[in-house]
């Protein structure tokens, strides 16, 4: 079974508790990451305020599969102040795209 | 018992995983986020989040999680050190043990109780960290002190204190919070709970700074429920981004805004006004006081668009229910006490006050947050008339003690530079004995007033994880503090003034070189007053004997669980729960909650709110204006830091934020010729410092925006440079007794400035 990062980015609040979390569980060198926060905005589109945050995985990131089959949550999951990151099997992403409403909802396979 | 026998302790591959709350040191507010300390040989290999904690569910912001970067950093402090007297400022300590420690301080304090009398000492506090609890004890239970309680190196005690006296005066009850549904274990499916429409945030960024108790990305929670967003505040914050309404208002004018958004709401009829004419006091009066705030003069004065703010007023009190929020900005104007008034009148008349997804209040303060006003009455009365005031008679309303006691900070910084050394009433202070605080990095106005003025004291005594500025520069004795993975505590959220938990915080490892708060006040209490600490010589038997005398279970119970939930009763004011007596109504003079306030008419401030434009900015002083053209703003906060911590080099927190950073806008900084990541000085009618440029919309043309608490602890430690904590300062900007005559309030976040480039953090 293959899985997928959805992130419901349209909530993200760039507080980069995935990116510490991931470099603690992966004792990962401090010019390395798992998972970066990449910002945009603030800028005025269209007359209203634009402001996003998007979490991204990188190469190194391999969804802490080792950890998930011992029945245990990723822990950028587990911390995600706004509880906007999900590991879900492929097939069951769009699906949940959908249920969250479709407002800034991506999805990353690293 | 051992550790793994502790109900709190799972095992898995022999690592320990110690369940606990966490406060501090290092950080931080009683948020208690509830984590599972890893911890194999005596040593933490990690920390997670406790997924079985009602209120976090799991989450833990990045201090936290980088916690083990603390607790085994080589620059803690691990051993108690003295320096002598002569070599302040230089790096020069001595290790010494705990128990010479505790003999040179016994010692000193007997010897100015016997040479200057009890009185001539005084204690420092700081805001947040659980020493909050205890450092207001130290001053009467230890040293027999009426100079002690809460006094903060701090103009106008500008956190917290204000809003939560004018709370206590106001409604009768301890802080407001927003109603999180905080207070069960089932949370937002509790049977009778509401979701609030809508939720101003005024003057706050809680997403990033958890204050107080709350756990800021709660309002994400409530925003994936359907509540929407009314931000006040001058700055652009990702919430004000994602805002329905966001009133971006001119730095210290909250008052004015306030009462604009009082008379839209009076003006068209969308008070409830059974509630108004049941439970409020003095409608009329404030009627009558809000009626020149249109929207027009609003913008006029305060910036804030006129759309904006009738969008805001109506859509808050025709949406029931709704709720709302104030932060530290709110008492960090020389007009706090008016912005309060509008804040908690604003809440009121819409009927917003204890009702299911409203405003949470309680009783003003309960069970550790109590104990330490109880324990304020252990001097005897002698030694209490010899607290300091100002003996002008400025600051009644202070120095009648309500929700603080202690000595008001400007008064204390002019006793100390010898402003009433002829008064008949004067004595000097000798000694100073500092409780989780660094204030020459934060807190204290012209930071370099402070340093000098406390030179001439004849002992300094400091606890703390690691060496500050203050400490370097100042102090004789330093205790290391424990860090909160090795120690027992309590949290106590909003410090008993609106509790919706008691967590547990579990020691989970040893570290038999430093000690918490409690430890050194309980152990120091029994040698110098131990009358008053019998049956509570551990910390352990001290909470045990709270909890039982307050609730009536003990420390096991809160140990057994991720967190002890409080539960919530609404409309405690129709059933006789918030008022002593027992009666309906509210905890206040009137038994109403008081629009119009007796009290502050009896301490000299007016009953109603008013405007008063702050002392520096352009109205004020129209002749400064071409050479101070902005306003600034200051104290926005990074996730990774809390106030002056988590500074230390080469940490992932650091690492995270690693400048302090002057918020400028593009436009502006175009006029000026600075780039991202320039070095820019920034001049306020009181002094300057340095910070690096982040070009952004947040700000808009009219005003920058720095960040407080700075200092380098990578940089040469010694005097005078002190790991150049008078460089990046925001508190060099801020003006000396800038307050009200209440003594609450001082403008750390408004004033004007200029600002040019320069070539680095040292520059001509
Ligand atoms: S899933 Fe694991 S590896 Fe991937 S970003 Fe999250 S913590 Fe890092
Ligand atoms: S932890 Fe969650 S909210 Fe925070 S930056 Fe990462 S994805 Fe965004
Ligand atoms: S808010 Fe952050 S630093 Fe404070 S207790 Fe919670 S996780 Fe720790």
């Amino acid at each position: 079974m293959e899985y997928g990062m959805l992130i419901n980015y349209g909530l993200c609040t760039g507080c980069d508790t995935c990116e510490v979390s991931c470099l603690k569980e992966k004792g990962l060198n401090a010019d390395e990451w798992g998972i970066k926060v990449q910002q945009i905005g603030p800028k005025k589109l269209g007359g209203a305020w634009e402001w996003d945050y998007v979490p991204v995985p990188s190469r190194l990131c391999d969804l802490c599969a080792e950890r998930r089959a011992q029945g245990k949550v990723a822990p950028c999951e587990m911390h995600c102040l706004a509880k906007v990151i999900e590991i879900l099997p492929v097939d069951k992403i769009a699906e949940r795209m959908v249920e969250l409403g479709g407002k800034k909802v991506t999805c990353f396979m690293p | 018992m051992t550790l793994a026998d502790q109900p709190y302790v799972t095992e898995e591959d022999g690592v320990m995983k110690v369940r606990t709350c966490a406060w501090s040191p290092p950080g931080d507010h009683p948020v208690g986020c509830g984590l599972i300390l890893h911890v194999k040989d005596n040593k933490l290999i990690k920390v997670e989040g406790d997924p079985e904690n009602p209120v976090t569910n799991g989450r833990v912001c990045p201090r936290c999680l980088a916690l083990d970067e603390i607790v085994y950093s080589e620059e803690r402090l691990q051993s108690p050190m003295v320096r002598d007297r002569s070599e302040r400022g230089k790096n020069t300590w001595k290790k010494i043990s705990w128990d010479e420690a505790y003999d040179i301080l016994e010692d000193k304090i007997h010897e100015i109780w016997d040479k200057y009398g009890a009185e001539s000492i005084f204690t420092l506090t700081g805001t947040g960290r659980e020493s909050t609890l205890y450092a207001p004890v130290y001053g009467p239970a230890i040293c027999n002190t009426p100079n002690g309680a809460s006094t903060y190196a701090f103009s106008g005690e500008a956190c917290y204190g204000p809003r939560a006296t004018i709370t206590n005066y106001l409604l009768g009850a301890g802080v407001p919070e927003i109603d999180w549904a905080q207070y069960w274990e089932d949370r937002y499916d509790h049977p009778g709970y509401e979701v609030p429409k809508y939720i101003i945030v005024w003057g706050k960024d809680p997403l990033y700074s958890s204050p107080d108790g709350f756990f800021g990305h709660s309002i994400i929670d409530l925003m994936k429920r359907g509540s929407k967003i009314i931000t006040i505040d001058p700055r652009l914050t990702w919430l004000g981004a994602h805002a329905e309404y966001h009133l971006q208002l001119r730095p210290g004018t909250d008052a004015a805004v306030g009462m604009g958004l009082l008379r839209v709401i009076i003006k068209e009829g969308l008070y409830d006004k059974e509630f108004v004419d049941k439970w409020c006091y003095g409608f009329e009066e404030l009627v009558e006081a809000v009626e020149e705030w249109t929207p027009e003069k609003v913008q006029e004065v305060a910036w804030v668009d006129p759309e904006q703010l009738v969008g805001a007023a109506r859509a808050f009190a025709t949406n029931a229910p709704s709720t709302a929020t104030w932060g530290v900005a709110l008492d960090q104007s020389k007009a706090s006490t008016q912005a309060a008034q509008c804040f908690l009148a604003l809440c009121s008349i819409c009927g917003y006050i204890d009702v299911p997804g409203g405003v949470t209040i309680t009783k003003p303060t309960s069970f550790i947050g109590k104990w330490r006003y109880d324990m304020m009455d252990v001097l005897d009365p002698e030694m209490a008339a010899k607290h300091i005031v100002d003996p002008d008679g400025k600051y009644a309303l202070f120095n009648a003690g309500a929700a603080m006691g202690g000595v008001q900070g400007d008064t204390l910084l002019n006793w100390l530079e010898g402003k009433w050394a002829d008064r008949p009433e004067y004595y000097p202070l000798k000694m100073c004995w500092i409780i989780g605080n660094n204030p020459l990095a934060c807190m204290a106005d012209q930071p370099q007033r402070w340093y000098k003025a406390m030179q001439d004291l004849d002992f300094i005594v400091a606890q703390d994880i690691f060496m500050t500025p203050t400490i370097m520069g100042l102090c004789d004795l330093v205790l290391p503090l424990s860090t909160f993975a090795e120690h027992e505590g309590l949290v106590t959220p909003n410090y008993g003034r609106n509790q919706h938990f008691i967590g547990a915080m579990n020691e989970a490892i040893v570290n038999p070189n430093t000690k918490s708060d409690l430890e050194i006040l309980i152990d120091m209490g029994r040698r110098m007053r131990p009358e008053l600490w019998e049956g509570m010589e551990t910390p352990d038997k001290f909470f045990d004997a709270k909890l039982k005398e307050n609730y009536g279970y003990g420390l096991d119970e809160v140990k057994a669980v991720p967190a002890k939930m409080s539960g919530y009763e609404y409309r405690k004011y129709e059933k006789g729960l918030i008022r002593d007596d027992g009666q309906p109504g509210f905890q206040t003079t009137t038994g109403r909650i008081e629009l119009y306030s007796p009290i502050l008419d009896a301490f000299g401030e007016k009953p109603v709110p008013y405007y008063e434009e702050p002392e520096f900015s352009h109205l004020s002083h129209p002749e400064l204006a071409d050479e101070f053209p902005l306003y600034y703003t200051t104290g926005g906060r990074h996730i990774s830091m809390f106030h002056s911590e988590h500074r230390q080099a080469g940490t992932t927190m650091r690492r995270l934020h690693p400048w302090p950073l002057v918020t400028i806008n593009p436009a502006v900084a175009a006029r000026y010729g600075i780039e991202e990541g320039d070095w820019v000085e920034v001049t306020s009618p009181q002094g300057s410092m340095t910070q690096k440029a982040h070009l952004t919309e947040e700000v808009n043309e009219k005003f920058i925006h720095v960040e407080h608490a700075w200092w380098f602890p990578e940089q040469d430690p010694e005097a005078p440079n002190l790991y150049g904590v008078f460089k990046a300062n925001a508190n060099n900007l801020i003006p000396h007794e800038s307050v009200s005559v209440t003594g609450y309030g001082a403008p750390y976040k408004n004033g004007i400035c200029k600002i040019r480039k320069v070539s680095g953090l040292d520059h001509e």
